[in-house]
């Protein structure tokens, strides 16, 4: 029997992998699929939540997230492109100026 | 007519205010014309109060203006408030009268300074100053113009100020006056704690009514705080030395601040306060002591001085030494009269000096000076009129207040100040005849630059001279001794005829009626003496000076040197306090403890902040694993924190 735990448990690990894959790769896309991963994490805890609640509460923030999610990516895509225009690359380690 | 009071300070401020804001665009003349008229005005309102004044009944000659309140707080009050009465009268009389003389003469010598208008503005905001000292009825009031005229001085010493040598003797004086005046302001607190005013009229009404025993220990600690003001702004021992060095400043402000004003400020408070002096015979004893001290130690200076002005300005110093002499003896009639006869003479000296300096194109060495007089006629005829009055020589203005001072150091104090004075006398009229005839007799020494631009002073400076001739040959007949109109104007004032027993002091009023007339022609046989000395050493026997000079040289030298008192001083209290400034206050204070606190706070914080900036690496990473932990610190507070 597959029940709530094991869902949040499978949720927590994929939110886990998100983090620590924004936390340690230097690829900015491969960051921004991390993002995407905790998202869907955050999502999936959702739809188990709506399941096990029987309340469609859950399952309509999905939605709101995955919409807001695409929103995001279509910006995050750009700014990544007009970064590699600038400085042909997207290694976020040469991407440092953002101290005095 | 008393009310008009207010306008005469008001006139000089105003003269003031003008030429030191626009006087800058005017042209020359209407700098000279505003200034000399504001003194005008003020001297033709002086006039008027003092026919105000003789209007009245004597016993009620004491008018008061209270213009506003200046200070409340708890139970001191400080109001703005002139007081007219005879002693005070006089004082502006004497001040605008020969301040405007000197104004104009001022327009002359300084045609050709470009520092006309700032010279003027400053001319007219001292006799503002000296005007509020002497009218104020307060001592905080007299403070304020005891300081203001301190100012003056200091700006007008200084006038040439990239002359460095003027620089220094204004900051001397400015600072040799600071010793003094710190004195009397502590006097003035003390008599606040003691009379809980500082009003003149309750503060004296207080004192001369027998609330205080003679002796008292408080009121001779007040009188002597008070004298220490007076000696720094008198030029007296210890604090005189200032005043010889204020001869940097132009010569008509030596004539208006240095002699004839200014200086006797202190002679003026002094009598100003005399109920609470005649309260402590011993700071009489202290007065009168310095005073004599003074007369004969700044005279035996002058004997051999060689700078036209420095001899004046000893000359100064004695004189107001006879002044305190005069106070100190309890004879403070005298002393006021002295004090005004003192001003139209040396103030003419001064303007005579300062047209032969003017004549000789800034030479002011008397060894290069001789034979002037059928060069500079005028000049000469009223410089003799002076110099005859100071050395004493009857019916010149000088003898009657010279011999009146003598008389009463002889018949209130003892034979000591007497014979001290009588050698001050002696000297007195040794010194100006010496100068006398070095600068107008015998050959002229005269460089070849001066000869050329020989010239007598135009108008405007010679017509001061003749009235001021005129004053020092007339003045003297106000104090006839029987018949002093000065001594009765003055009554109301200083008590009975101005001739109060001091209590505890030896008195002596038991002299015959012979004394007066035995004590004229003694100081008058001084005088001739003095004279007679002079013409044997500088007309008939030119090599003679020279001769005594080799003869005795250890005591030439030690008076031309002025007995190193500048060196003593600078050795006791100049060079410490230079020192103790730089090695210490400087060096340590400033820059270890100050500089060091306020770098070392700065370095500390830099400190901090290079720690802090580690943590700003410019890596999203790093600051998103920052995010993380903040997070998680949250969520493990949120679960397990309860």
């Amino acid at each position: 029997m597959i029940t709530i735990t094991h869902y949040l448990i499978l949720s927590a690990i994929l939110f886990t992998l998100g983090v620590v894959g924004v936390l340690i790769r230097r690829n900015a896309i491969i960051i921004f699929m991390c993002i995407e991963l905790m998202l869907n994490a955050v999502n999936l805890s959702f739809v188990a939540f709506a399941h096990y609640l029987n309340s469609m509460q859950g399952q309509l923030f999905v939605f709101f997230t995955m919409t807001v999610a695409a929103a995001e990516a279509a910006v995050g895509l750009a700014i990544i492109v007009a970064v590699f225009r600038n400085k042909e690359t997207v290694n976020i380690d040469d991407i440092n100026i953002m101290k005095w | 007519m008393l009310n008009l009071v207010a306008l005469i300070l008001l006139f000089p401020l105003i003269g003031a205010a003008f030429n030191g804001t626009i006087g800058k665009r005017l042209r020359k003349e209407n700098v000279g014309y505003i200034a000399c008229g504001a003194i005008g005005l003020s001297f033709f309102v002086s006039l008027l109060v003092f026919c105000g004044l003789l209007l009245l009944p004597p016993e009620e000659r004491l008018f008061e203006k209270q213009l506003f309140c200046w200070i409340e707080s708890g139970s001191f009050k400080s109001v703005v408030g002139l007081q007219v009465d005879p002693l005070s009268t006089l004082m502006i009389l004497v001040v605008t009268g020969v301040g405007f003389l000197i104004h104009i003469y001022s327009i002359g010598y300084m045609h050709h300074d470009k520092g006309y208008h700032r010279y003027f503005c400053y001319l007219n905001l001292f006799t503002f100053s000296m005007l509020l000292l002497v009218l104020s009825n307060n001592f905080l009031l007299m403070f304020i113009g005891w300081e203001a005229v301190g100012l003056c001085s200091y700006l007008l010493i200084g006038f040439w100020f990239e002359k460095k040598s003027a620089s220094n003797a204004a900051k001397k004086a400015f600072v040799v006056n600071r010793v003094g005046d710190f004195g009397f302001a502590l006097g003035i607190m003390l008599i606040f704690l003691t009379f809980h005013t500082i009003d003149f009229t309750e503060v004296l009404s207080a004192a001369s009514h027998g609330n205080f025993e003679a002796g008292s220990f408080t009121i001779t600690i007040i009188t002597l705080l008070l004298f220490m003001g007076a000696t720094g702004k008198s030029a007296q021992i210890p604090l005189y030395t200032w005043l010889p060095d204020a001869m940097e400043g132009p010569t008509p402000v030596s004539a208006l601040i240095h002699a004839a004003t200014m200086v006797t400020a202190g002679v003026y408070m002094i009598v100003r306060c005399n109920a609470l002096y005649m309260l402590s015979p011993f700071t009489m004893i202290v007065v009168a002591g310095i005073g004599a001290v003074t007369a004969l130690f700044a005279a035996s200076i002058g004997l051999v001085q060689n700078d036209i002005k420095r001899v004046l300005a000893y000359s100064t110093i004695s004189q107001l030494g006879y002044m305190f002499l005069a106070c100190g003896v309890g004879a403070f009639t005298a002393g006021v009269f002295h004090l005004m006869t003192h001003a139209f003479f040396k103030a003419l000296l001064f303007l005579g000096s300062g047209s032969v300096i003017h004549a000789l194109s800034g030479e002011q060495d008397m060894r290069k000076m001789g034979g002037l007089r059928h060069h500079i006629p005028t000049t000469y005829k009223t410089f003799l009129v002076g110099t005859v009055a100071i050395a004493g020589i009857p019916p010149f203005a000088g003898f009657f207040s010279k011999d009146e001072i003598l008389l009463e150091s002889l018949v209130r104090g003892n034979f000591i100040y007497w014979s001290i004075g009588a050698l001050a006398a002696f000297f007195t009229a040794f010194y100006m005849f010496r100068l006398l005839f070095m600068t107008f007799h015998g050959e002229s020494r005269l460089d070849h630059h001066a000869a050329e631009h020989l010239h007598e002073s135009p108008r405007n400076m010679t017509l001061p001279l003749t009235v001021l001739a005129g004053l020092s040959f007339f003045g003297g007949f106000l104090g006839i001794p029987g018949a002093s109109a000065i001594n009765h104007f003055l009554s109301p004032v200083l008590g009975g005829h101005g001739h109060t027993e001091i209590p505890g002091a030896a008195s002596g009023g038991h002299h015959g009626a012979w004394l007066p007339y035995l004590m004229m022609v003694v100081s008058t046989a001084i005088a001739l003496g003095g004279i007679f000395l002079a013409y044997h050493m500088y007309i008939k026997k030119p090599a003679l000076p020279k001769k005594l000079a080799e003869r005795f040289s250890l005591i030439y030298k030690l008076l031309l040197n002025k007995y190193y008192v500048d060196e003593i001083y600078d050795a006791l209290f100049v060079h410490p306090t230079k020192k103790i400034s730089a090695q210490i206050l400087w060096k340590l204070v400033d820059v270890k403890m100050i500089d060091g606190s306020v770098n070392g706070i700065a370095r500390l914080v830099r400190g901090f902040g290079n720690v802090l900036r580690l943590l700003q690496t410019g890596y999203i990473r790093n600051y998103a694993f920052y995010i993380v932990l903040g997070c998680i610190f949250i969520i493990v507070f949120a679960v397990f924190g309860k």
